[in-house]
Order: structure tokens, then sequence, then C-alpha cells
């Protein structure tokens, strides 16, 4: 006999695990599709970490923590946009340098705050938890950025697919010289995506240091930021699909656990690898339909754009 | 008046100039972070970049770090000159690591001359292996080559940590995660007594002088250099891009691997769970510094070395966090690419507005 709630339980932890991932990736799509690639999600996400977790030491508000930790993330990009955009240079390059940028400064200002203990963060409609069985432990007792990152991928969808912003933003990463035509300032644009994907990136970080392990470990985000640039490949830029991609990702991070703790005879080693491996098998299987993948692929993804004036 | 104009050709001159002015540019930044972190600048500077190879042993150390950076990023200017963006140099160094160590492993109780080259050519096929993962699947399933060779560095630590924890430690190690130690035989000579460089640096110079001659003096060399510049083109010219791709992915990843054999078999000498401190990420650094030249890499892993030594040296001295040398490492870049600006377009000073 299986216990519903236990089987609640883990669907509220696999959720949970989920939520980083789903707020990166959904930020790394909109900056993929306004025709930007940026490799530096690892980078802003622990640079989100760092900086959410050490303005709530010093400040004691959360609220300051949460708002630092994104704008931090938008600070961060920002020296990516302006190299990117203004001075041209190779998005891949410049995203791995932000990468090991932001691993090195995060540890360097992260030194002073290894070991203090976190706080705990409210969550709301506590009260509502002991109602139904199995359902409302799902759905009640979360933080804001919980069910602000479930919400995300359906906002993420609205926004490109029936606001005007969101078509300037396709147009802009389908085709930037025809979009620059129309009169729309492609590199407005694009700076906006990134500082955009910055602060989803921060507020993921944010989520992992004060939230899901409410303390600071450096190198805590552990390749989430690279998994959450996968799975905006496996959703083929679709909002909807990270959610799926997400839950699944995080599944996969929570049976690791409990086969451990059920004693299942794996090495360790092997479930930790599981994630990337299956991140592989997944890229094969969603890339092999090359039309496909070039079909939902924003057509100028990763390519410069220069104006001359 | 200052007017950015577009240069009609990238400038040569400044091709080779702006690594020069990104590295002073970067010193000037880490001087700046210091100062901020409340470190005397001028202080932390001479401990991070001076101390470090004021004397013998610190200048052994230096090629010591400079050797894999070298070799790693001399690979990897075959796959970045190509347009291949293996960015898993990291996970073919450790599995190469893996493969020698495993076949060094085999040869624990016995020596022999035939030993060293078998160990040697085990690690170039390992990292050749690893990195034939990624080639193949982007030329026969399309897929990212940046997301698989990064993925797959994850799974050769976990693999590394699997084998030196489980079925390879050392029966008589107490359980500490390491095996045994090779035999003298499989060992890479030290060159010098009481310092640690070892015969690995030749490996790394053989290298660039065989990379140097590819590069510049075969058709091969002529199709990377063509493919890299516009796809399109070589693909007009007929060149098998499949093939090429193939196969700056095995060159890239046998020069990985043999880092990983002269970090095992160099003056450790045996597996343990950290055989690089990086060396595969760093070395994408060095070859972008290195212009993908292959005299540059040999400058640029130098300079690169530094910031590991450094590192070390400033956290001993002055309790500077030893994470230092990666903010270096990304700024070096940064500013790399910043001052490419200039290759392509020229700032004028004209005269005032009127």
């Amino acid at each position: 006999m299986i216990d519903i709630n236990f089987v609640g339980l883990i669907i509220t932890s696999i959720m949970a695990s989920a939520v980083p991932l789903i707020l990166a990736s959904c930020g790394e799509l909109i900056t993929e599709r306004s025709g930007v690639l940026n490799l530096g999600v690892e980078g802003m996400m622990i640079i989100g970490a760092i900086s959410g977790f050490a303005l709530m030491t010093v400040t004691g508000s959360l609220f300051i923590a949460v708002i630092g930790a994104m704008l931090a993330g938008i600070l961060i990009s920002t020296i990516f946009a302006f190299l990117t955009q203004t001075l041209i240079t190779n998005h891949v390059a410049t995203g791995l340098a932000l990468t090991i940028f932001g691993i090195g400064i995060s540890a360097m200002i992260g030194k002073n705050f290894v070991g203090i203990p976190g706080k705990e963060f409210p969550v709301l409609f506590e009260s509502l938890k002991e109602t139904i069985p199995f359902l409302s432990p799902i759905l009640f007792g979360h933080s804001i950025v919980f069910y602000f990152a479930f919400a995300l991928p359906f906002i993420t969808n609205y926004f490109l697919k029936k606001t005007k912003i969101g078509l300037i933003v396709r147009a802009v990463g389908d085709s930037p010289v025809s979009a620059s035509n129309q009169g729309i300032n492609v590199k407005l644009v694009r700076y906006s995506c990134i500082l955009y994907g910055g602060a989803m990136c921060g507020l993921a970080g944010a989520y992992l240091s004060m939230i899901y392990t409410p303390q600071w470990i450096e190198n805590m985000t552990g390749g989430r930021g690279w998994i959450a640039l996968a799975l905006v490949v496996f959703s083929t830029w679709n909002p909807i699909k990270i959610l799926i991609g997400a839950m699944i990702f995080g599944g996969l991070t929570i049976i690791q656990f409990h086969m451990q703790a059920v004693g299942v005879r794996i090495p360790v080693q092997f479930l930790t690898a599981l994630p990337y491996i299956v991140t592989i098998v997944v890229l094969v299987v969603i890339s092999r339909d090359s039309r496909k993948i070039r079909l939902s692929t924003p057509s100028s993804l990763g390519k410069s754009f220069y104006k001359d004036n | 008046m200052i007017k950015i104009v577009k240069r009609d050709q990238p400038s040569r001159t400044i091709f080779f100039l702006t690594p020069v002015l990104a590295i002073i540019l970067t010193l000037f930044a880490g001087g700046l972070i210091f100062y901020v972190l409340g470190f005397k600048p001028f202080e932390a500077l001479k401990f991070f970049f001076i101390v470090p190879i004021a004397d013998m042993y610190g200048f052994s150390e230096l090629l010591l770090k400079a050797t894999p950076l070298c070799l790693i990023a001399i690979g990897l200017s075959f796959c970045f000159k190509s347009n291949n963006w293996n960015i898993g140099a990291e996970g073919q160094l450790t599995f190469g690591a893996i493969v020698s160590g495993g076949v060094a492993l085999l040869f624990y109780n016995q020596e022999g001359f035939y030993i060293l080259p078998i160990v040697i050519l085990a690690g170039a096929i390992g990292g050749m292996l690893y990195a034939s993962i990624p080639a193949i699947l982007k030329t026969y399933f399309n897929t990212n080559e940046i997301l698989v060779s990064l993925m797959l560095v994850y799974v050769s630590k976990l693999i590394l940590d699997y084998l030196v924890v489980g079925p390879w430690s050392n029966p008589e190690g107490f359980n500490f995660p390491e095996t045994r130690q090779f035999s003298e035989s499989a060992r890479l000579p030290i060159l010098f007594e009481g310092l640690r460089i070892h015969a690995g640096i030749f490996l790394a110079l053989a290298a660039v002088v065989v990379s140097w001659f590819i590069f510049y003096k075969t058709y091969l060399g002529f199709q990377m250099k063509v493919s890299g510049f516009s796809l399109k083109t070589a693909k007009y010219a007929g060149y098998k891009g499949k093939k090429m791709i193939i196969l700056v992915f095995l060159i890239s990843g046998a020069c990985a691997g043999l880092a990983g054999v002269g970090e095992i078999t160099g003056p450790i000498g045996q597996l343990h769970r950290e055989v690089s401190p990086d060396y595969g990420f760093t070395a994408i650094i060095v070859a972008f510094l290195g212009r993908l030249h292959p005299v540059g890499i040999i400058f640029a892993s130098l300079i690169v070395a530094i910031t590991y030594l450094g590192a070390e040296t400033a956290q001993i001295f002055m309790q500077i966090p030893k994470y230092t040398g990666q903010v270096f490492q990304g700024m070096i870049l940064f500013f790399l690419l910043a001052s490419d600006y200039l290759l392509f377009f020229k700032i004028k000073f004209t005269g005032s507005k009127n």
C-alpha cells in the first residue's frame, strides 16, 4: 500500500527543486527569443545566490534581499549586454567569461558568509495545508517565489504570443534586419531582454540560497545554470514545455535522494550523473529532426547585429 | 569630438596588441577590486603576480601549471578555429586521466621502458574517445556541442569519483579516495632534482610545433581556417564538413587527455578525486588570449598560469580568497573580447564640434 501523502510529499519536493530551473530557463528563453545566446546563466545564478544571502544577513530584510539578488543579476548581465551588443563581441565566449567571473566573484564575496544559518522564508496559505489530503500540501504552504515560478511559463507564453512587445521581441530574434527597417531599436530590445534574463537568473539563485537550502555554499548552483540552458533547447523555445522539462529534471534530482534512502544498490555517483546523462539523451532526441529545430530556433540566435549609422 | 569609424579591414597590429592591452586593463581592474575589498592594491598585486615566480621553485611551478593549459589550449584552438565550440576539455582531461590511470594501475607492480609510452597513449585515446561523443552527436544528430561537452564534464568527474572511492581504491589505503601509487616506470620523469616540473612539458612543446605545422603548412589547416571564417564557403568549396568536425574534436580530446596524463603521472603518481583545478575551462581563456596561435598560446598559458600561483600565494600571505584567480581569468577574457572592438572600429579624435 503506497501512502498517498508520501506521494504528495515527493511531488512537492520535485516541484521545489524545479523552481530555480523554471525561473532561469524562462529568463534565458526571453533572451534567446531576442536572438541573444547568453551562456552566463550559471554565473548570473550564483551571483544572485550570494547577493540574496548576503543582503538577507546584512539587512535582515527578505524583501530587500530578493530584490537585491535580481538587481545583482541585472548588473552582471549588463556587462554581457554591453560587450555583446555595444562592442559586438562573440556571444559564446562572452557568456563563458561571465560564468567564470561570476563563480569567482561570488566565492570572493561569500567567504564571510560561509556557515551562517539562513532565515526562515515566510510561506503562503499555511493554514490550508491540512484541509485536503494529498492535494493541500502540493498546493499550499509555499513561498511567493514558488508560486511565481509556476505562473511564469504561462505569463511568458502570453507575453510572447499575445502582446505587442512580445511580438517585437520575436521579430528581433527572427530577423533583426527587417525589425530594424521597421523602425524597431534592435539594440534596445536586446539589451532589455538580456537584463530581464539576468533578473530571473538572479531570482533563481536567491531561491537556492534563501529558500531551497537556506545557506551559502561555494559553487552551490552546481551546474543548474547549464541544465536551465539545456531546458530552453529541450522546450524548443516554448515556455510551457519548460515547465514539463523542469519537472522531469527536478524529479531526477529528487528520485536520487529517495533511492538512496530506500537503499537501492546503485552507486551514488551514477544517480548524481543521471540528470546530465538524461539531458544529453533528450538533446539528441530533440535535435535529431534538424528541420523542426530550425523552425523553432530564433533565426538570429547567437549572431551579432551591427547597424551602420 | 570622438568619432567611431568602421575599419575597412581588421587591423593586424591591433590583433596582436589587444591581448597586451587586455592584460594591462585586467591588472588595473584587479587592483581596483583589491582596493574595494580593503587590501592594499599594489601589495596584493605584488603577491599575486611577482612573489610566486621570484625563485626557481616558483618558476618551476609556473611551468608545471602552464603545461596542461598550453596543451589543452592548443587542442582547443583546432576546434575554435573551425567554429566548433568544445567547452568540455575538462571532461576530456578527466577521462584521459581515468584511462591512462587505469592502464598504469595494471602495471603497478612492474617496471619496464614500455610502460610509460602505453600509459601516455592510453591517456590520449581516452581523451579522444570522450571528445568523440559531442563530435558524433553534433555531426550525426545535429546536437549542440556546447551543452553536450559541458554535461560530460560532470559525468566524467563522477566516474572518476566512483572509481577512486570504489573499485580502484588502494586496497592498503585505509579507505582514502585514491588509487595505488603507479610504478616508477609509469611516471613522467622529473626534470630537476627538488623541483616538480616534469617531462610533460615536452608533450606541450611538441603539440605547439605540430599544431603550427598543421595550421600554416597543410591543406587541413587551410580548410579549417575557411570553415571558421564561413561555413557556407567551406561547403561551396566541397570540404568534408563532418569529417573535419570529428577530426578537430579528436585532436582537441587527445591534447586534453595528454594533459590529464601529465597531471596524474607527474608529481602525484596516482589517481585521486581532483585531477585538475579546472584547467580545461581556464584553457579556453588561454586559447583566446593566445589568439588561437601556437606561439601566442605559449605566452598566454604562462600568463594565465600565474593567476593559479598568485591565488595560492595571495591566500597564504594576505588572506585573499583563492577564487580571486578565477575573477582575474574572467576579467582577462572580458577585456580581451572588449578590446577586439578596436580590431574592427577606429576611434578618431577630431577637432571640437564647431
